[in-house]
């Protein structure tokens, strides 16, 4: 994630903020020679680019504000932003001056996918007022390139086309110094993807280790560590152990452990835990996290570890585990609970914890209720709610036939109906024919036009019918069988009582 | 019986569909207090259809497991559950005498009441035939409905539909097979009219089951 206008971004959301139309630049001694060492949007479009000296920018741009560089301050809001962003990934790291580093891997699946997630990410920092680019894939290097350089704001690179997103950017992309990106100009290496074509020992005998060292880590023929941040005040406990775990049921013990301290701090703290990391330090200096969050706050080290134990075998130990971490990420507040109920009282069934676990073990967006809808059109009349929605009074209409088994997308049949408004005698599904003996309807579902400009006129008329056999079919006509302008006249298979 | 594992298949072509078994699990455990797990496979499960025998929206959670060999994990977890009205699967491959025990015991352990809804893919599958530790077996089938009003039977419209509900296989029972009317909105299963005129038809006492 690369955030272009930090400073200036930070400064416009303080008090008396000049207008956003308005070019704003903060200045920082270079020398002896004040320059502009950041600048917004609007100084940008008026070519204000950092490493100006600030007399020339003051000479091109008269009404320009310009404000003192705070670096101190902007690490500290960097690191702010890391431990806000560390409730979308495991492992968060600040790449200074203007940069987050995300390790999403065994995260994703609680936000409903990797797009998903970056859009989410974006959306909230973009409504506080922060210009921000993203990029996720394989390697460090190939996100921080198309952060910086990428043709989008936000890109999602598949695994194995790290080579090609990368070939076509300029080497600046590749976190080098300049002057070896000078270097690689003045001999005509325009893209990273000549770069990589030409012979290797020219190029470092030449530009030295640090270029192939960059670009071989950018492809992930070199491994690149992420140094995890944490939040101070974040409730976490580490356990190093002498000897390298390498057992699923070794660290299992160890998981146990860490819970017996990290519980009980919660529950001093009086919160619960939302989300927690497990990190597991390997003796290859690579870090493996395993993620888990909960639809309520817990601090039940029976849950908290069972749930952590499902996803264990996604850890691959490698030469073995030297040090496991627990992190409390995210954290709500958790009343004090009775342990038992009051005798005689029902004890309420608590579902969270059961929702808890199939979510962590199926994605979190395949556990769901049905929630009613009011919609026309049947296969919108319900949507997937999170699973502990309540709403315990709404439900569909009584009174209208709805089949159990929905057909998705409704296949045609043929079907013969006397027009307009009779039952087909027989219609034809699957090759097998089967005649109507009994039939209920029409009902008629008129399009959603403010939906979509097709469903303007849209009609269609539902039958629940009976063949012979005594199953029950539910099917409609599209159109109302007088105005050609509202179907058709095709006959749909939608459903099966 | 709650606490046990319950087989549920449909017959012919609506095996694969199974629309009328699904119809009479629901209107089962609409009749049991508490929250429902319903385990799917594929999402073609239409709620309404659930609510209009009884089964109200707010008690039932779904889990879409994605895999056949899936949801039988996902219905042992929902199983340790104690407390939940009924699980349901909808287990579309094999239930082996093995994944069968697993989820008896389970179902026995906690008193949840197990339903499996065989949905294999042609309704000749010989996995149906295989050994299964569940309690109870039942195929419903569907029947020709009567005249929506017996007195004027030229008057158009549906009646309330009818079922064979044929108990294939019983621990410690033995089989028998009703003809019944299907679930109403309470999730109530009906004696046939023309029936229960005549000899007296085995009212099919849902709550044994």
């Amino acid at each position: 994630m690369w955030f272009p206008t930090l400073p200036t971004d930070r400064l416009r959301r303080g008090p008396g903020a000049p207008p956003p139309e308005m070019p704003l630049v903060t200045r920082a001694l270079d020398g002896g020679r004040q320059v502009v060492a950041s600048a917004d949007q609007a100084a940008l479009s008026l070519g204000l680019a950092p490493g100006l000296s600030l007399a020339e920018a003051r000479a091109r741009v008269p009404e320009l504000r310009v404000h003192e560089a705070d670096p101190e301050g902007d690490a500290a809001a960097l690191r702010h932003l890391a431990t806000w962003a560390s409730r979308y990934a495991p492992l968060v790291a600040p790449d200074p001056p203007d940069g987050l580093l995300l390790d999403m891997t065994g995260g994703t699946h609680l936000h409903g996918g990797e797009a998903a997630l970056l859009d989410d990410l974006l959306e909230r920092l973009g409504r506080s007022g922060l210009t921000v680019r993203a990029a996720m894939a394989s390697t460090i290097g190939v996100a921080h390139a198309l952060a910086r350089f990428g043709p989008a704001d936000r890109e999602v690179v598949a695994p194995g086309d790290e080579v090609s997103r990368l070939a076509d950017l300029s080497p600046s992309a590749l976190r080098i110094a300049p002057d070896i990106v000078r270097g690689l100009l003045v001999l005509g290496f325009e893209t990273v993807g000549q770069l990589m074509r030409v012979p290797r020992a020219p190029l470092a005998r030449r530009f030295g280790p640090e270029l192939l060292a960059r670009l071989d880590a950018a492809l992930g023929r070199r491994f690149e560590p992420l140094e995890p941040w944490f939040a101070p005040e974040a409730i976490q406990h580490r356990l190093a152990f002498v000897e390298p775990l390498l057992t699923a049921t070794a660290l299992g013990i160890a998981l146990d452990r860490l819970l017996s301290i990290v519980c009980p701090a919660l529950e001093a703290a009086g919160m619960g835990a939302r989300t927690v990391d497990a990190l597991f330090e390997r003796v290859d200096a690579t870090v493996q996290a395993v993620r888990i969050g909960t639809a309520r706050p817990s601090r039940d080290p029976g849950h908290l570890g069972r749930m952590l134990r499902d996803r264990l075998e996604r850890v691959e130990p490698g030469f073995g585990i030297e040090a496991v971490r627990l992190v409390v990420r995210v954290a709500e507040p958790l009343a004090w609970s009775q342990a038992a109920a009051v005798p005689g009282e029902a004890p309420v069934l608590d579902v969270s914890a059961l929702v808890d676990r199939l979510g962590n073990w199926l994605g979190s967006d395949r556990v769901f209720r049905a929630v009613p809808v009011e919609s026309r059109v049947p296969e919108r009349s319900f949507r997937r709610a999170p699973p502990l929605w309540s709403a315990p009074n709404l439900s569909w209409p009584e009174a209208l036939p709805r089949p159990v088994r929905l057909i998705t997308p409704p296949q045609p049949v043929e079907a013969i109906a006397a027009l307009p408004d009779r039952p087909p005698a027989a219609f034809t599904w699957r090759r097998v024919r089967r005649r109507i003996r009994h039939a209920d309807g029409p009902e008629r579902v008129t399009g959603e036009w403010w939906r979509r400009e097709a469903e303007m006129r849209a009609v269609r008329d539902y039958w629940a019918v009976e063949d012979e056999e005594g199953r029950r079919y539910w099917l409609f006509r599209r159109g109302d069988g007088e105005d050609p302008a509202t179907g058709d006249l095709g006959w749909f298979l939608h459903g099966l009582f | 019986m709650l606490g046990a594992l319950h087989e549920v298949a449909g017959t012919g072509p609506d095996m694969e569909h199974a629309a009328a078994a699904a119809l009479f699990v629901a209107g089962c455990l609409a009749r049991l207090p508490g929250t429902v797990l319903w385990v799917l496979e594929r999402s073609d499960l239409f709620a309404p259809g659930l609510a209009a025998v009884g089964l109200h929206p707010a008690r039932v959670l779904y889990a879409e497991a994605g895999k056949a060999a899936t949801v039988l994990l996902v219905m042992e977890e929902g199983l340790r559950e104690a407390g939940l009205a009924g699980v349901v699967g909808e287990v579309s491959g094999r239930l082996t005498l093995t994944a069968s025990r697993r989820l008896q015991l389970a179902a026995e352990r906690s008193g949840v009441t197990a339903f499996a809804i065989r949905r294999p893919r042609r309704h000749d599958d010989s996995t149906l035939l295989e050994p299964c530790a569940a309690v109870t077996r039942w195929q419903v089938a569907s029947l020709p409905s009567g005249p929506p009003l017996p007195a004027a039977p030229d008057v158009p419209g549906l009646a309330r539909a009818r079922w064979r509900l044929e108990l294939v296989r019983c621990r410690g029972g033995e089989a028998a097979s009703w003809v019944v009317e299907a679930c109403d909105a309470q999730g109530r299963l009906g004696v046939v009219p023309d029936l229960a005129d005549r000899q007296a038809a085995p009212g099919p006492r849902r709550a044994s089951a």
